[in-house]
Formats: structure tokens, C-alpha cells, sequence
């Protein structure tokens, strides 16, 4: 890839069109319309295809349950020892669903509505109402199979609120939703590979993606035990391997998230959508030091109790404690009144970046801002806020030592959920026919910006309802071929894979890995974190292939390809990161708007909120990879807003 | 701060173990754990020499990849903190420790600080469920479960599938990770109409994977990052009579059966260490 896209070269080519395959109709009846005019596989001829599901998160989790019980044959893989080890396991916060248990005025319409403007206006208006609708079945699933969601005295379920909205449709188990959602998913797995619907591929990581005569047949996997390199032919290929926000290094993911699944398949053909639309998470632990691996997340539901403040004077080196009411500025409550404390996650970030830009941030470096729950304990007592927030100051004892009951909480932004993805269209296909895509992977439903708990009913809205509605029409309609691998398409993208592995292997470099992951991380950053400029993605795209080409010739990787070998592992995912890098900062530099996480310094309000540009911009980037070293082609799917009115969002 | 580290070194499987010694130094206070061994694993690769081999994921306590002893306790010194969570401020200058992976025949071991788990997963598979088909389910408030049992189910679900529990026992048994998934799902009205069937094929799941029997020691309950309390296993032992009772089934194959190996097979043996330092 040079430098610039195509489309900013002097003869742009005409940039073609997306069909993302929306029903017509009205809003409401889009999702029955489609599943009503879907095909069906006869239950007899289920088991005859073969569905291959990457990731065993929460979306590829489920989605291995559900296809697995109506009786096709699924074979799920993972780079874990074990499919619960998956990252939504770290979720904390909760899961949203248009329940209106509370008769607080939800509705789906609501959290339709919420999910659009949430997003920025970015997001695809027929997905987001579809994940409205399915959200409430979200919920009765989950209940069913055991998943422990807080309860009241009555045996009913609970919900607290959470960012951007002002209904309570949070349902939650304590800090810990995530960890039981997917253990949920992952018990119906286990239930299915017992009863052989499913076969587990444990410790198993997808290094590449076979196209035959067009469509997605298969995938090849390296088994991080012992090195094999093998050929997995199916009829289907769901990819559920999550975001690439470890693009930052550092960030609220875990080590081994990455991006290498889905880069694989880009550089295959799908079409990789707005992949500059990350999230920066604002409450989340700040660095101590150099050394630092990852971030840690506090979940927003902090932001329901908590109060965010810096000192009203630059350079106030005062303990909290000591620092009179009247000179505490508590900014989002100030600038942000009917939400307060609970605005959404960009709008939070960005204003946490502006009084540490002003010198006001608080710990050291100045790198920090007060989430303060003294008022809380006085409202509601230590032992309340002991119950729903208790594991949330534990985690943050044990990292940071300070007591947050007597202390304020310090929390910074970090990189923490990615909204880009493989480009989708209604039926969560991917450009490649065959190729589905699922869950944070995806473009996804959420557009420039994800609201809380929203994560959660993503992966699970596509894993147990969505994708088995639309990969068995796939499979009806397809009519693919017998082929094995034995295929030369198979066999060359074996080849390939060995390539690649011996020329991370054989290199004598002098730096390791992570040396080179954490220079993409900071330089990232810096030029394409919370506030983006032209001149900063300009740097940083004439850096991103130097450090790819240093990368290649001087890292070193210990050991052989036929073992154990986590160095090598790393190796091969940020190499991809070294690639997706430079796409991200292609995208974010021809979006010279702002919009959610986006923030374009040159498109902003006199009030310094981030301004959309609804002329040139309403539509979603899907971007063609063209062969290395080949600026990438855009294509554009336009958003049409007919149910919510494209408005500046205001959280005044 | 400098420590020095005697670990556990084995390529794999088949070839023999040692202990290695390393130094490590410009250790910090507010590094975690596995950040320490970052900061080893930098160095010997700089070095030219294989990084030490051990899992870890999302280094927030709670996806359960890592874990390993140190000086003999599963996770280290603190309580109810997983070895991610760990920070070298509970340590000191000068410290030397010892870092071991899980020994236990059922989980044989990968590489240096690594070892197989999946027997968890077997176990999970006998029964660790709630048969609930996609779509099959009624309105989530139909089902009403009183607080106190969804509490306590939660506190049986917070396990993380670690293998601590396993690692501390004398016998190398799986009782308290198998009693809190059987204790998450029988005190739910949900989980009732298996609840039998899923008790006994989950202990039986327990004596085919060759974990050894519980005689109530009690260091699973010590050394659990996530303090899953010991009454669960009393709970347990309590629903295998009930289903015994209850279902009138074959002889069980359960508690204390012969075909569990005895309890000084179930640990791996380490007689055959070698020390040497680098």
C-alpha cells in the first residue's frame, strides 16, 4: 500500500456502489419479511454442510450452539486452550434490552433510536432496529440457560442505566455480565460438541482464508502446539474473532486479541468498512509506567454513582480530599446537564482529553481525572455502593493499591472496542459469498460509536438469532461445489502461510516483537487516537512502512515453527497490525468530518463537539484491498436516515 | 528491585524438566506479575535465548489463562488474586522465588508454565449446562428467581476455570471447580429438571478424567482467586446421595470408586529435577 488512497489521487475511479441487501418495507416488518423470504435446509440434509466458525466469543459461541442444535455440522475454532477463555469474558458492565421492565418509556423504538444517535448517525438503520427487536430475546435466552442476572427481592430481573440514554435497560451479574453471558454460550457449545453437532478445534489460529471460484471455502490454521499447518474445507466461514483495537498496544483487550482473521480475509477480497471508527473508553485505569502490557477497564456503570471532576486551577497538586467543593470542576456535569456524568463514551473521552490538555489532569504525568464516589456513599451507604460496585473496587485496589471508598478513582481513556470491521450487508455477508462475519468483527450495527452494554447484545443478537436465519439461506441457495483440499487454491494459501512463518523464523534481527508493537502502539496513538489532523495521519502514514520494513528485517523471532512458540505467534499479529495500521490512518484521513469516536480537529463546533459533515460524508467506507503496495479503492454504501432525523447530537 | 527466578524449564511433553535460575532486575512495584516476566522474556530473547512459555490473556483476573505456582502456592501469596493481578509490590529486593506450572496427571503439561485444562471442558460436557434451545425460551420474568438464589448462583459462577483448586489439592481433585458449576446450575429453578442427571454425570465425568478424590482439605477453597467457598463441595456431596436416591440408577461410579488412581499417583512427580542456572 503507498501512502494515499485512490480516491484522493488526481483521476479517482468511480467508486462503486455497496448493496447491503435491506428488505423493503416498512422498519418494523424488515427482519420477519427477510426471514420469512429466506430458504430452508431440510433438517435431514443439515448435517451434510459443513460450517466453519472462527472466534468463540460470544457471537461465534453461540453461533456454533444454535447452528450445531438445528443439526448442521460446525467445527469452531480457537487460538484458547478453551472457548471460555474468550475476551467478552472480560465484559463487565451489562447487556442492553428494550424490555421495559421498568415502565421508564423504553421501547425498541427507543433503543433504536438511541443506538443511531448513540452511533452518530453512521450506523445502517435497518441493523440497528433489527438489533432493537432482537434484543429482547437476547434476554429470555440467556435467563433460560442459567446465566445468574441480578435480581430484586421479588425474583424479578434488575436493570440499571448506563451512557447515553436516560432509561434503566441495563441488565447486568454484578461486574461480571460478560463473564456469564459467555459462559452461558459456552456451556451450550460444550452441549454440542458432546452431543457431535459441534467439533472444537482448541488451540487452533486461523492464518488465512480460501476463495474458490469466488466464494469462501475454507481456511487455513496453524495448531499452536505443534506448528501443523492445515486445510479446513466447509460449505461456510463465520468469522467471530473480534476488533483490533491492540493495534494501540495498549489497550483495554486482551494480549492475544488481534486482527489477523479478518486482515487475512480483507487481503483475500472482503471489504474492510470504517476502519478508523474506534472507541476510546473513558474510565479506564491510567498507565503506571513503561513496562505496561495493557489497560485496565472500570466499568461505565461507575458513571451512574460516580463523579467526574479535575481542579479548577492548572497544576493543583492538592490530595482530592483536600481540595474545596467550590474549586472542584465537575466538567460534565457542567458542560453536559441533562446527561451529566452519563454521557456517551466519545463525548466523555474527548472532554477527559481537554481538561488534561489544559493542564488540569490530576496523578502523575498528569495523565488522569477523579471518579469520585463520595456523594454516593453519603446517599446511598458504603454498604450499598459496596454491592453494586464491590469486584470494580477490587480490581482497582489491586492494580493501583489506593482504596476507592476513601480515595477517588483515577481513570484516563483507552483504546477499547472498534466499531470498523469486515464489511457486512443485512445478512452479516461479507463481500465474499460464503463469508459471514459476526460480532465485533463486523462493521457492525453501532456506527461511529458504540454505546454501553451494547457489545454484549451485538454478539449475541448475531451469534444466537441473525446467523442462523441467514447461513442456512446461504447454504439453501448457494448450490457450491464439492471440493477438497486438494484444491490449488487450498494448497497455495498453505503455501503461503509456510512462507510467511519461516520469514518471521528466519530473520536474525535484533528486536523483539513487542518492541515493535509498542512503537506502532504509541505513534497510533498519538496520530490516530482521540484527536486526528491531517498533518498527524500524514506522519504517521510515512512512518507506518518504515516501521513495517524495520519490522521484517530486524525482528527477531526465537525458536522453530513446529512447537510451542507464543513469540511467533505474536510475530504473525502485528505483522497484520503493521498493515491494518496504515489503513486506518487512509480512512481516517479522507474523512475529514468529525462523527463519534472520529475526531477530526478540523471539524469541530465553536464548543469544541465534534461536527459532522452530513454532505459529504453519510455513508459508510468500505475499502478494497488492492495488493501490496497498491493504494486501496473506496466504495461507499450511503446511509438514509428515514426514522431518526440526522441532527448535531446534543447531550446538553 | 531485583529478584531471581528458579523456573521450571520443559520443552515438552516428552522431554525432561529442569529448574533454570535467572536473575531479573529494574523490577518496579507497580509492574504486575506476568509484566515481571515481560520484562524476563525480553531480556532472553535479547539474549538470544527461548522466552519461558505461560498463558495469560486478558491480565484483568477473570478469563482464567494463567496461573502457575509460586513457591508452592497457586496464583502467589495474596488471597483471592489471580497471578495477572499480582503486583510486585507485595514483594521485596532480594526475593527469590520459585515458579512451577499446575502438576497434576489431569493436566498434562504443554510447555514450561503451560498445561492442557481441557479436562474442564469434558467435565463442563457431562452436564455443566441448562438444555435451553435458541429461541425456545419464555419471557425472562417468567421465571422468577428468588435473590438469594440468584446470589448464590452467582457466587458459584464467578469460577474462571483457573485449575488453581486442582493444583493446591493433595489429590489433585477437580471437586470445587465441578461443585460450583453444579451449584450454579441446581440452586436455579432453571436448572431443576436436570439437576439429577447432570450431578452424577458430572462426578462420573470427574473420575474418567483421573482427578483425584476429595478428603476436604480445604486448600482449593485458600488459594481460589475467585473465593469460591468450600460449602459448595458440601452442597455437591449432598445432591449426588439426592440423585442417588432419586433416580435409582446403576451403581454409581462415583465417590471413592477403585478405578480412581490413588493419591500419590495423581501428582506429577518432580524426582527427577535438575537445578543448574544460567
Amino acid at each position: 500500500m503507498s501512502a494515499l488512497p485512490a480516491e484522493t489521487h488526481a483521476t479517482p475511479k468511480p467508486e462503486p456502489v455497496l448493496d447491503a441487501r435491506i428488505p423493503a418495507g416498512p422498519i418494523e416488518q424488515k427482519w420477519d419479511r427477510c426471514r420469512f423470504e429466506m430458504k430452508l435446509v431440510n433438517p435431514a440434509n443439515r448435517r451434510k454442510h459443513t460450517i466453519i466458525i472462527v472466534g468463540s466469543g460470544l457471537a461465534g459461541a453461540a453461533a456454533a450452539a444454535t447452528l450445531g442444535e438445528q443439526g448442521y455440522h460446525v467445527r469452531c475454532f480457537t487460538f484458547h486452550d478453551t472457548p471460555r477463555r474468550a475476551h467478552s469474558i472480560a465484559a463487565q458492565g451489562g447487556i442492553n434490552a428494550a424490555k421495559n421492565y421498568r415502565n421508564d418509556g423504553d421501547s425498541v423504538s427507543r433503543l433504536f433510536k438511541d443506538t443511531i444517535k448513540g452511533g452518530d448517525f453512521r450506523a445502517r438503520e435497518a441493523n440497528a432496529y433489527r438489533l432493537a427487536q432482537v434484543s429482547v430475546d437476547i434476554i429470555d435466552q440467556c435467563v433460560a440457560q442459567g446465566v445468574p442476572f441480578a435480581r430484586d427481592y421479588g425474583g424479578l430481573l434488575e436493570t440499571r442505566s448506563f451512557g447515553g440514554v436516560q432509561v434503566e435497560r441495563t441488565f447486568y451479574a454484578r461486574g461480571q455480565t460478560g463473564q456469564q453471558l459467555l459462559l452461558g454460550a459456552y456451556q451450550a457449545l460444550e452441549q454440542q460438541i458432546a452431543a457431535g453437532t459441534v467439533t472444537m478445534h482448541p488451540r487452533t489460529e486461523m492464518l488465512d482464508l480460501v476463495v474458490v471460484d469466488g466464494k469462501a471455502r475454507g481456511i487455513v490454521t496453524r495448531d499452536v502446539q505443534t506448528g501443523a499447518i492445515e486445510s479446513h474445507v466447509a460449505d461456510v466461514v463465520v468469522l467471530a474473532t473480534g476488533g483490533y483495537s491492540n493495534v494501540f498496544y495498549l489497550s483495554t483487550n486482551a494480549k492475544a486479541s488481534n486482527c489477523t482473521a479478518i486482515w487475512r480475509a480483507h487481503r483475500r477480497g472482503a471489504l474492510f468498512g470504517n476502519p478508523c471508527f474506534t472507541q476510546i473508553h473513558p474510565t479506564c485505569i491510567p498507565q503506571s509506567g513503561e513496562h505496561q502490557s495493557k489497560l485496565t477497564l472500570m466499568s461505565e456503570s461507575l458513571r451512574n454513582d460516580g463523579r467526574v471532576w479535575v481542579p479548577k486551577k492548572k497544576g493543583d497538586m492538592r490530595r482530592p480530599g483536600d481540595i474545596p467543593e467550590s474549586e472542584r470542576d465537575y466538567y460534565l456535569e457542567r458542560r453536559y446537564p441533562s446527561f451529566g456524568n452519563l454521557v456517551p463514551r466519545d463525548v466523555a473521552s474527548r472532554a477527559a482529553k481537554e481538561v488534561c490538555d489544559e493542564g488540569r489532569g490530576v496523578g502523575p504525568g498528569g495523565h488522569g481525572v477523579y471518579l469520585d464516589f463520595a456523594d454516593a456513599i453519603g446517599r446511598l451507604g458504603l454498604d450499598d455502593v459496596r454491592a453494586k460496585y464491590g469486584n470494580l473496587f477490587e480490581i482497582y485496589e489491586r492494580i493501583t493499591g489506593d482504596d476507592a471508598y476513601s480515595v477517588p478513582m483515577r481513570i484516563y481513556p483507552a483504546p477499547h472496542y472498534t466499531m470498523g470491521g469486515l464489511w457486512v450487508d443485512y445478512h452479516l455477508m461479507s463481500t465474499i459469498p460464503g463469508l459471514f462475519v459476526a460480532g465485533e468483527a463486523n462493521f457492525s450495527d453501532q456506527g461511529a460509536n458504540r454505546l454501553g452494554a451494547s457489545a454484549l447484545m451485538q454478539g449475541l443478537s448475531d451469534g444466537y438469532f441473525i446467523l442462523p436465519a441467514t447461513v442456512p439461506d446461504y447454504v439453501a441457495t448457494a448450490a457450491v461445489d464439492k471440493v477438497d483440499a486438494s484444491h490449488p487454491a487450498f494448497r497455495e494459501a498453505e503455501e503461503d502461510v509456510h512462507r510467511r512463518t519461516h520469514a518471521l523464523l528466519k530473520g536474525d534481527g535484533r528486536r523483539t516483537v513487542d518492541s515493535f508493537h509498542r512503537d506502532l502502539g504509541r505513534l497510533m496513538w498519538d496520530e490516530c487516537g482521540m484527536a486526528r489532523s491531517d498533518a498527524g495521519l500524514r506522519r504517521a502514514l510515512e512512518k507506518i512502512p518504515e516501521l513495517r520494513q524495520e519490522f521484517h528485517e530486524n525482528v527477531r523471532v526465537l525458536g522453530t515453527g513446529e512447537e510451542l512458540n507464543q513469540s511467533l505467534e505474536k510475530a504473525g499479529r502485528v505483522a497484520d497490525f503493521l498493515e491494518l495500521a496504515e489503513l486506518m490512518c487512509i480512512d481516517a484521513l479522507h474523512r475529514t468530518e468529525s462523527c463519534g469516536g472520529h475526531f477530526r480537529v478540523e471539524s469541530q463546533t465553536t464548543e469544541g463537539e465534534a461536527r459532522r459533515d452530513d454532505a459529504n460524508f453519510c455513508y459508510s467506507a468500505a475499502w478494497e484491498w488492492t495488493g501490496s503496495g497498491q493504494p486501496p479503492t473506496l466504495h461507499k454504501e450511503p446511509l438514509q436516515f428515514e426514522h431518526v432525523h440526522l441532527t448535531q447530537r446534543s447531550y446538553k | 528491585m531485583k529478584l531471581s527466578l528458579r523456573i521450571w524449564r520443559q520443552k515438552d511433553r516428552n522431554a525432561p524438566g529442569r529448574f533454570v535460575t535467572y536473575p531479573v532486575d529494574g523490577v518496579m512495584p507497580e509492574m504486575s506479575f506476568l509484566e515481571m516476566l515481560d520484562v524476563l522474556n525480553e531480556d532472553l530473547q535479547t539474549r538470544g535465548e527461548e522466552p519461558v512459555a505461560f498463558e495469560h490473556d486478558c491480565r484483568e483476573g477473570i478469563c482464567g489463562s494463567c496461573g502457575f505456582l509460586i513457591d508452592g502456592v497457586p496464583h502467589g501469596p495474596r488471597r483471592h488474586t489471580t497471578v495477572c493481578q499480582l503486583h510486585m509490590r507485595f514483594f521485596k529486593d532480594g526475593d527469590a522465588l520459585t515458579l512451577e506450572p499446575w502438576r497434576a496427571r489431569a493436566f498434562p503439561l504443554v510447555r514450561d508454565l503451560v498445561v492442557d485444562r481441557s479436562a474442564f471442558d469434558r467435565i463442563i460436557q457431562a452436564g455443566g449446562y441448562i438444555t435451553a434451545p435458541t429461541g425456545s425460551a419464555p419471557d425472562a420474568n417468567a421465571i422468577l428467581v428468588p435473590k438469594e438464589a440468584a446470589d448464590t448462583a452467582f457466587d458459584a459462577a464467578a469460577c474462571i476455570g483457573c485449575g488453581a483448586c486442582v493444583a493446591s489439592c493433595p489429590n489433585a481433585a477437580a471437586m470445587l471447580f465441578t461443585a460450583a458449576k453444579v451449584a450454579h446450575l441446581n440452586s436455579l429453578p432453571q436448572g431443576q429438571p436436570e439437576r439429577d442427571e447432570r450431578t452424577l454425570n458430572m462426578v462420573a465425568a470427574m473420575g474418567r478424567e483421573v482427578f483425584g478424590t476429595c478428603s476436604n482439605h480445604g486448600e482449593c477453597e485458600a488459594v481460589c482467586p475467585k473465593g469460591i467457598p468450600l460449602e459448595f463441595i458440601a452442597a455437591l456431596n449432598r445432591d449426588v446421595i439426592r440423585a442417588a436416591f432419586r433416580r435409582r440408577r446403576e451403581p454409581l461410579h462415583v465417590l471413592g470408586a477403585p478405578h480412581h488412581p490413588a493419591h500419590e499417583d495423581v501428582r506429577e512427580s518432580n524426582s527427577a529435577q535438575k537445578e543448574s542456572s544460567t
